[in-house]
C-alpha cells in the first residue's frame, strides 16, 4: 500500500505543522552525513547548496563538463510566485487553484498548496542572489501573464528566465564547492542505484572522460535528474537529457508514476528535414502579445500577407473566448493538431499555424516588441531564415516536459527508503498538464525549501553508513554487471546506427503516443517496442572503445533504456481509458472535443513497480482526494 | 530546397597527450536548412557505418543558451555569423563547394580532451573563487525590500547573459579570459546584492584567472566580436576599475 505521508489537518496549516515535526540532525553531526545529488539542474543545484550549507557533506553529478549546463538553463518565459505585486487577485490560494486545475485533477493537492505556499520564497532568494528579473521604472519587478492564469503572477529576465535562475543557484552551488562543503563530479553518468538492506545507500556512475567506472556511497541519495521527453527523439530538451538515472532507479525497486503524461508544447518551431536534430520552443510568454490564427480555407497555400482579415480564423480566441491565446498548453497544441488535420495548417508541410505579432507591433511598436521579446525573434530568424517582425512566425506543438516521474511521498522521498527524487524527475505537482512558469517554481522550491527539511527527518533516523561501504559486494556486483553491459553494447558490431534506432522509437512513439492516443495505436506500439529493442541488441553499431570519451556509447545505454521504458508509457497510457491534460485518448472526448476524464474510475495516481524487462509491472495506486477544490470539467471558454 | 557540397577539414585528436591531425571529410548535396551541428551529426553517421570513429564534440540544448557547443570555423570562433553560437549557424551561410576548416578552442587554459572537445573547468574555478553573492537559502528580505533602478538591471542583465561557452578566449590572440570574468564581476557589482563583497570578489576571480593560465587584455576586441550574446568590451573597462579600487582599498 502507498503512503503518501500526507500530514493531516487543514490544507493551509498542512506544511506549517509538518515543519515541527521533521526530526533534525543535531549541527555538529551534520558533517558526519554524506548526501548525493545526481543532476544540477534547478532542483539538483539549488538543492546542493542548501543541503551544504546546513553542513551536510554533499557529492554533485553532472553529465556536462559544467554543472552550469543542465537544461533549466533553457527555460525561457518565467516563474510563477502569488506575490500580487499587480493586486489584480492573486494569492496562494488562488495560485494553488490554478496549478489544480490546469494539472486537470490529477495532482495532489497538498504538494501543490505547499508549493504555492514557498513560491514568494524563491523570488525573494532569487533576488538577493543578484538575479537580474525585468523591473519596471520605478526600481519595482514586473510581472507577466502565462497560459491558465488570469492574473499577471510571472517574474521574468528576458526571454532566459531559466538561465539567470541557474546561474544563481550554480553559483550557490559552486560557493559550497570553494568552501569544501561540496565535491562536484562533472562529466559522470549515473548507471546505477545501490542498495543496503533496501536502502538507498550509494551510486555507480561512469566518469565519461576515461570510460572507468565509481562506486559512491552515502546516507542518501538525491536524483533530480530531469525529464524524459527525448524519449520522442524529437524534443525541445537538450540532447543530452535521459531517462537512465531515474529508469534504473526504477528497476531497483522504485516505482515510476504516470509515466505517460507528457506535456506538448504549442508554441516551437516546426520539423524541417529528417536531419533534424532537435526542436526549438518559441516561449509561451510569447502568447501574451501573439495571435495564433489559420486560413479559414483548407489548403489555402497563399503567403499570410494576402490572407485578409476576414479570411483568417483565431481559432484559439473563437473556441476559448475568456482565455483565448492563453489557454494551457495542452488545450492550445490539440487545437493547433486539429486545424492541422482538418487541412488548415500552414507552410510546406501544412503541419503549422501562424503566432501573429502584426496587431502587437501596432499597438507597441517595435521598441517594445522587441525589449519584451528580441531574443526569441532573432532565434526564430536564425533557424527558419525569415523576420519574424515582418512575417507572422509559424509554429507546431512538440515534446516538452514530462509530468510522470518517480514517485515520491509528501517528503519527496520515494517507496525506497533514502532515495529522494526532486524537480521534474519526480511526478508530484503537475497533474496531467503543467502550466507554464510553473517547472521552475517547482524545481526550486524542492531544492531550496522542501527537500532541506525532509531529508534533515531522513537522516536523524539513520546512522552515517560505514566509510568503506564501497568496498562491500554489492558495489562489486554492480560494477561488474555494468562493466559487461558496456562490454556487450560494443560487442553487437551490427549495421544500424544508435540513431537509426533512436529515430524509428521516437517517431512510432510520437505517432501512436504523442498528442492523440488510441487503444489501437497503443497496441500496435506495445507490439513495435520489443521488435525494436530485440533488433536493436541483434544489429547496434557502437564505435569506438569503453576507456574514453564515446559519445555514441553513452547515448546508446540511454537509448537501450527508452527501448524498455517506451513500453512503460505506453502501458499506462493504454490503461488510463480517460482523457486528462495531456493524455489524451481519442476515445474519450467530450462533444466538443476536450478531454474527458472519469474521475470514478481514475482519479487515482498510477504508480508502477517493475517485474523485470518485457513482463508485465505491477500497478499500485494511490487515491487522489480533492477536499478544497472542488472536481469539474476544466472551462477555460 | 537549396543544397551545396562541402569539404570539410576536421580536427582529429584521441586524447591530450596524442598529436592531432586535420582529416577531410566530402559532404555532398546537404540542405542548407541543415545547422551545422546537424552537419557535423550527419559526417558522424557516416563515420560510425564505415566503422570508424565518430568527431567527438560537445554540445546539448542546441538552442543556443547552454554554452556546451563551440569550435573554430575558418578561424573564427562559432563561425562566421555575429552573435550565434555554433548551434544556431545554419548551412546557408556557407557557398557551395566551400572549404570548412573545423578546431577545437585553443588556449593554455582549455587542453583539448579529445577531437574538438576541450576542458573548460577553469571557468568553474574562476567562478568558485567569487562569482556569487553569498546568501543562505532563507535568509533572503523580501524581493521588494531593494530597489533596483530598472538601467541598472538592464545592465546587469546584459552581462549576466554571459553562457560560459569560452569563445572569448578561443578568439583572443592573448588566450584571456578577461570579458568572461567582467561579465561575472559587472553583473554583480551593478546591483545592490552584490556590493559587499564587491572588492573580494574582484581579486579572487582575477587571482584565480591568472593561476589557470588565461592571458591578459591588449584591446584586441576580439572577444566581443565572437561573443554570441554580444558582451561588450566596456565589462572589461568595468572590471579593470573595480580592481584597481579594491586594490586601492585593500
Amino acid at each position: 500500500m502507498l503512503d503518501s505521508k500526507i500530514p493531516s489537518g487543514p490544507l493551509q496549516d498542512k506544511w506549517t505543522k509538518h515543519q515541527l515535526k521533521l526530526r533534525l540532525v543535531n549541527p555538529s553531526n551534520k558533517r558526519k552525513y554524506q548526501v548525493i545529488v545526481v543532476g544540477t539542474g534547478l532542483a539538483g543545484s539549488s538543492a546542493a547548496a542548501s543541503l551544504a550549507e546546513l553542513g551536510y557533506q554533499v557529492k554533485v553529478f553532472c553529465l556536462q563538463d559544467s554543472p552550469r549546463r543542465a537544461h533549466s538553463i533553457a527555460a525561457q518565459g518565467g516563474i510563477n510566485a502569488a506575490k500580487n505585486y499587480p493586486n489584480d487577485g492573486d494569492s496562494v490560494e488562488r495560485l494553488f487553484h490554478d496549478t489544480v486545475k490546469g494539472g486537470d485533477f490529477r495532482a495532489r493537492e497538498a504538494n501543490v498548496y505547499r508549493l504555492a505556499e514557498v513560491s514568494n520564497c524563491i523570488i525573494d532568494q532569487c533576488v538577493a542572489q543578484g538575479v537580474p528579473f525585468a523591473r519596471e521604472y520605478s526600481g519595482y519587478l514586473e510581472n507577466r501573464s502565462f497560459g491558465g492564469a488570469q492574473v499577471s503572477r510571472t517574474f521574468y529576465a528576458r526571454g532566459q528566465t531559466g538561465q539567470q535562475l541557474l546561474l544563481g543557484a550554480y553559483g550557490a552551488l559552486m560557493k559550497e564547492v570553494a568552501r569544501g562543503n561540496i565535491t562536484l563530479y562533472p562529466r559522470s553518468e549515473m548507471l546505477d542505484l545501490v542498495l543496503v538492506e533496501g536502502e538507498a545507500k550509494g551510486i555507480l556512475i561512469r566518469n565519461l572522460l576515461t570510460g572507468k567506472l565509481e562506486s559512491h556511497a552515502a546516507d542518501a541519495v538525491v536524483l533530480a535528474t530531469g525529464g524524459y521527453s527525448t524519449v520522442f527523439y524529437l524534443s525541445t530538451n537538450a540532447k543530452a537529457c535521459n531517462v537512465t538515472a531515474i529508469w534504473r532507479a526504477y528497476k531497483k525497486g522504485a516505482y515510476f508514476a504516470n509515466p505517460c503524461f507528457t506535456q506538448i508544447h504549442p508554441t516551437c518551431i516546426p520539423l524541417h528535414g529528417d536531419y533534424q536534430s532537435k526542436l526549438t520552443l518559441m516561449s509561451e510568454s510569447l502568447r501574451n502579445d501573439a495571435r495564433v490564427w489559420v486560413p479559414q480555407k483548407a489548403g489555402d497555400k497563399r503567403p499570410p500577407s494576402q490572407i485578409s482579415e476576414n479570411e483568417r480564423d483565431y481559432f484559439l480566441e473563437r473556441k476559448y473566448p475568456n482565455f483565448g491565446n492563453l489557454v494551457p498548453r495542452d488545450i492550445a497544441s490539440r487545437s493547433t493538431k486539429e486545424q492541422c488535420d482538418q487541412g488548415r495548417g500552414v507552410g510546406e508541410s501544412g503541419l503549422a499555424v501562424y503566432l501573429d505579432f502584426s496587431e502587437a507591433l501596432q499597438r507597441l511598436g517595435r521598441d517594445i516588441v522587441q525589449d519584451r521579446y528580441g531574443n526569441l525573434f532573432d532565434m526564430y530568424a536564425k533557424i527558419m531564415g525569415a523576420d519574424p517582425y515582418q512575417e507572422p512566425m509559424m509554429i507546431y506543438p512538440a515534446p516538452h516536459y514530462t509530468m510522470g516521474g518517480l514517485w515520491v511521498d509528501y517528503n519527496l522521498m520515494s517507496n525506497v527508503p533514502g532515495l529522494f527524487v526532486i524537480g521534474e524527475a519526480n511526478f508530484s505537482d503537475h497533474g496531467a498538464n503543467r502550466l507554464g512558469a510553473s517547472a521552475l517554481m517547482q524545481g526550486l522550491a524542492d531544492g531550496y525549501f522542501i527537500l532541506p527539511y525532509t531529508l534533515g527527518d531522513y537522516l536523524a533516523g539513520c546512522k552515517p553508513v560505514d566509510k568503506n561501504l564501497t568496498q562491500y559486494p554489492i558495489f562489486k556486483e554492480a560494477e561488474i554487471k555494468e562493466t559487461q553491459k558496456i562490454q556487450r553494447l560494443l560487442a553487437v558490431n551490427g549495421k544500424q546506427t544508435v540513431d537509426d534506432f533512436y529515430k524509428r522509437l521516437g517517431k512510432m512513439l510520437w505517432d501512436k503516443c504523442g498528442m492523440l492516443r488510441t487503444e489501437k495505436n497503443l497496441k500496435e506500439a506495445l507490439d513495435e517496442i520489443p521488435a525494436i529493442r530485440e533488433e536493436f541488441w541483434r544489429d547496434v553499431k557502437v564505435p569506438g572503445s569503453g576507456d574514453d570519451l564515446n559519445q555514441s556509447l553513452e547515448k546508446a545505454g540511454r537509448v537501450a533504456d527508452y527501448l524498455e521504458f517506451a513500453e512503460l508509457i505506453v502501458k499506462d497510457a493504454l490503461h488510463r481509458r480517460e482523457s486528462c491534460g495531456g493524455h489524451f485518448r481519442g476515445e474519450f472526448q467530450t462533444p466538443e472535443g476536450e478531454a474527458k476524464r472519469d474521475d470514478e474510475n481514475f482519479c487515482y495516481v498510477a504508480a508502477w513497480e517493475f517485474k523485470g524487462v518485457g513482463s508485465e509491472p505491477f500497478l499500485h495506486k494511490e487515491p487522489l482526494a480533492f477536499e478544497e477544490v472542488k472536481l469539474a470539467q476544466r472551462n477555460y471558454k | 530546397m537549396n543544397k551545396i557540397t562541402l569539404t570539410l577539414k576536421v580536427w582529429r585528436q584521441k586524447n591530450a597527450k596524442s598529436h592531432g591531425r586535420f582529416e577531410v571529410y566530402k559532404l555532398t548535396d546537404i540542405d542548407t536548412a541543415m545547422s551545422f551541428l546537424e552537419m557535423l551529426d550527419v559526417v558522424n553517421e557516416n563515420l560510425t557505418r564505415e566503422g570508424k570513429e565518430p568527431v567527438a564534440f560537445d554540445h546539448d540544448c542546441r538552442e543556443g543558451i547552454c554554452g556546451m557547443c563551440g569550435a573554430v570555423v575558418n578561424g573564427q570562433a562559432h563561425g562566421p555569423l555575429r552573435a550565434t553560437t555554433l548551434c544556431q549557424l545554419h548551412l546557408r551561410h556557407f557557398k557551395n563547394n566551400q572549404t570548412i576548416v573545423i578546431e577545437p578552442w585553443r588556449s593554455k587554459g582549455f587542453p583539448v580532451v579529445k577531437d574538438l572537445v576541450v576542458d573548460r573547468s577553469a571557468f568553474d574555478k574562476i567562478i568558485a573563487s567569487g562569482g556569487y553573492v553569498s546568501v543562505r537559502t532563507g535568509s533572503a528580505p523580501d524581493a521588494h525590500a531593494v530597489l533596483i533602478k530598472k538601467d541598472d538591471a538592464e545592465k546587469a542583465m546584459d552581462a549576466a547573459a554571459c553562457i560560459g561557452c569560452g569563445a572569448c578566449v578561443a578568439a583572443c590572440p592573448n588566450a584571456s579570459a578577461m570579458l568572461f570574468v567582467g561579465a561575472k564581476v559587472s553583473h554583480l557589482v551593478l546591483l545592490p546584492q552584490g556590493q559587499p563583497e564587491s572588492e573580494a570578489r574582484v581579486l579572487n576571480m582575477v587571482k584565480t584567472m591568472d593561476a589557470q593560465g588565461f592571458g591578459n587584455c591588449s584591446n584586441e576586441y576580439e572577444c566581443e566580436a565572437a561573443c554570441p550574446k554580444e558582451i561588450s568590451v566596456k565589462n572589461i573597462a568595468r572590471l579593470n576599475h573595480e580592481f584597481r579600487k579594491a586594490q586601492i582599498a585593500k
